[in-house]
């Protein structure tokens, strides 16, 4: 069979699948629907959380940015993963242990104040959707490349997929396709990675090969820094970012991960705190498993590159250069009129140009994999991106129905009724993330790396000084959530958006990039909330005894409404 | 808070002093700080810095999770506050 018929038959397998999972685990209760029941066994919550974790963009695009980055890919590969062990050890046992829906419950009821709430709700919805219309396009992206169909039918089919299973099932549904659409996404990142590590350095675990040596002897890894010095790139091995900019990143990308809302919600699903901590174990063991790969393959995929293209003729390049080239993806331009392929670092000379999100997408037919592998990194990127979403759009649904119709506008609302405008949350999520898929805004990069520095610089401060600090109050909480939120998002305008009079690289404060500016911004909330609290009296002698009460595992009912 | 569950939550305020000093030392010290010095130390293909950035890391993390389970499960039996 060739690469399309393999395509559409393994995408159309797993889709079958994952709305066969849908109609089994269709939520009938709000319990249902916001958190699965409570019962989800810890392994599968691991599981699920992975899927939800890892987009479009760790599947796809990061072991291609790794490969451009060489070491200063360092910050995503630890700032992703290291979140979660502050999520295990600081924040998943005891949300669960609070137990409720949420984290704008949390926040609203921590600080026993309905304009925190409302702030937490913002954020929250925010957060989501800068997040959400970035998957949409990835899903586009793929179905493109592979199906040949339009990038916004792509985007169409994919709304249709999530809208049927998000709204039928609510998190039930999603937690057991996302179950699924995990093993499906790691199969389709290892089984190339198997290959190509194999083919480079003779060993088949891309962890090992990685610091493994190639067929003429050498090192991959000082083969590459040569060739890397060669080309006059800075060596692969040491980067080119500031150190304090590699700090700041990847300390804000690690606060970020343990502050967003669609990862926190994943600890409510599980019926004990001690499931909570497990289940942080299981998600990171299934997300370091494809982590540790990325940057291998990353390796393997700069290697296998340099050596095809550097200084060959360009009419002799593989199938594979020319189907790309057709994309708009590669492109080739001959400065010099030799015939050959200039590849170096000065811009001047150098004569390719490389998208960097097709190093995973091209990967296997670089390496001359089997058409079945091509095909199952199609379905695999789906699955990351389906996944992703999904979940994104279950905390927009939460926060509407929930945080905002049953907590604010009509307390007395019937359960049933309050299904229903999950539902119609769902929905109205669905489409308003679908519109920005097709019609991406401009700034849809800028806003990602937002969303990362809002969650850092709003919840995560509010949540721990909520857990650890039984003295602080609302007006503390609040006040370091809204400076700190205001810090970022005028930071980010002003040097992403060049409003504020704009300003460029050697402007920036403290030498840090917008991207890593959260970290900043989560120091100035943690100091404000804690010098304004102690001005303000503590807070309630009930609000006291439920901090002292979700300190220890004792009494964890499921979570619940009231 | 009765003394019981004061010394419990100074316990585990104890645990994760120590294990986020190690999350800390792992990332931020050989994965970033020292990760210049580290690269003059080789094990295999990789320089030590630079390992620690892409791989060692995060299994260090990984172990990190599993540890603070154990240390807590174990805790929570101890003071009688674990879930029945």
């Amino acid at each position: 069979m060739d690469v399309q018929s393999w395509t559409f038959t393994l995408v159309g397998i797993t889709f079958a699948m994952y709305i066969i999972i849908a109609i089994w685990s269709r939520a009938s209760s709000t319990n249902d629907f916001y958190v699965a029941g409570g019962g989800v066994s810890p392994l599968a919550n691991g599981m699920a959380t992975a899927a939800d974790w890892m987009s479009a963009a760790s599947f796809i695009s990061m072991a291609g940015l790794i490969s451009f980055m060489g070491y200063d890919g360092a910050v995503y590969l630890m700032g992703w993963t290291g979140g979660y062990v502050l999520l295990a050890l600081l924040l998943a046992p005891y949300l669960r242990k609070f137990g409720k829906y949420t984290v704008p419950d949390f926040i609203g009821d921590r600080y026993y104040s309905n304009i925190a709430r409302t702030v937490a709700v913002i954020c929250a919805i925010i957060v989501s959707f800068t997040y959400v219309a970035g998957q949409m396009r990835g899903v586009g992206v793929v179905f493109a490349r592979f199906l040949e169909v339009p990038v916004n039918t792509g985007v169409f089919i994919g709304m249709i997929i999530v809208l049927f299973y998000a709204t039928l099932g609510g998190m039930k549904g999603i937690t057991y396709t996302q179950v699924a659409q995990y093993c499906i996404l790691i199969f389709a990142f290892m089984v190339p990675a198997f290959f190509i590590s194999f083919q480079l350095t003779g060993n088949i675990i891309p962890q090992v090969g990685f610091g493994g040596t190639l067929s003429d002897g050498t090192y991959l890894l000082d083969k590459l820094d040569g060739l890397h010095k060669e080309l006059g790139f800075a060596e692969y091995t040491s980067g080119s970012k500031s150190m304090i900019d590699v700090f700041a990143i990847t300390f804000a990308l690690m606060v970020g991960t343990a502050g967003l809302p669609h990862v926190i919600v994943r600890f409510f699903t599980v019926s004990k705190v001690r499931d909570a901590r497990m289940s942080a174990g299981w998600a990171l063991i299934f997300i370091a498993i494809l982590y540790t790969t990325a940057p291998a393959i990353a390796a393997f995929a700069r290697t296998n590159l340099i050596e095809t293209v550097a200084e060959k003729n360009y009419s002799q390049m593989p199938k594979w250069f020319s189907n790309w080239e057709k994309t708009g993806l590669i492109s080739f331009e001959d400065k010099n009129k030799d015939g050959k392929i200039q590849y170096v670092a000065d811009p001047n000379k150098n004569e390719l140009t490389i998208d960097r999100d097709i190093m995973v997408l091209a990967n296997p037919e670089i390496a001359k994999l089997p058409n079945w592998v091509v095909g199952l990194v199609a379905a695999g990127g789906l699955a990351a991106a389906l996944s992703t979403a999904a979940g994104l759009l279950l905390v927009i649904s939460a926060s509407i129905s929930h945080d905002l119709i049953k907590k604010q506008i009509k307390p007395d609302i019937s359960e049933k009724s309050e299904l229903v405008w999950a539902r119609i949350g769902a929905v109205i999520a669905v489409c308003i993330a679908g519109y920005f898929g097709i019609n991406p805004p401009g700034f849809v990069a800028a806003v990602v790396a937002l969303a990362f520095g809002l969650a850092a610089a709003s919840f995560f401060p509010a949540i721990i000084l909520g857990i650890f600090d039984k003295r602080m109050n609302k007006e503390g909480a609040i006040a370091g959530m809204v400076i700190g939120i205001l810090l970022m998002l005028f930071y980010m305008m002003k040097y992403k958006l060049g409003l504020f009079g704009g300003g460029t690289k050697d402007d920036w404060w403290f030498g840090i990039s917008p991207e890593g500016f959260g970290t900043v911004a989560m120091v100035v909330n943690f100091v404000i909330s804690f010098t304004i609290s102690r001005f303000y009296p503590a807070p309630p002698e009930e609000v006291q005894e439920m901090v002292e009460s979700i300190r220890y595992p004792r009494g964890a009912g499921e979570a619940t409404h009231s | 808070m009765k003394p019981n569950l004061k010394k419990y939550w100074s316990r585990n305020l104890k645990y994760l002093l120590i294990l986020l000093t190690i999350w800390f030392s792992v990332s931020y010290g050989a994965g970033i700080l020292f990760a210049d010095n580290l690269n003059s130390v080789r094990i295999g293909g990789f320089k030590l810095g630079f390992w620690f950035a892409q791989q060692g890391a995060i299994y260090v993390f990984v172990i990190l999770i599993l540890v603070y389970v154990r240390l807590m499960n174990r805790l929570d039996k101890e003071f009688d506050v674990d879930e029945k």
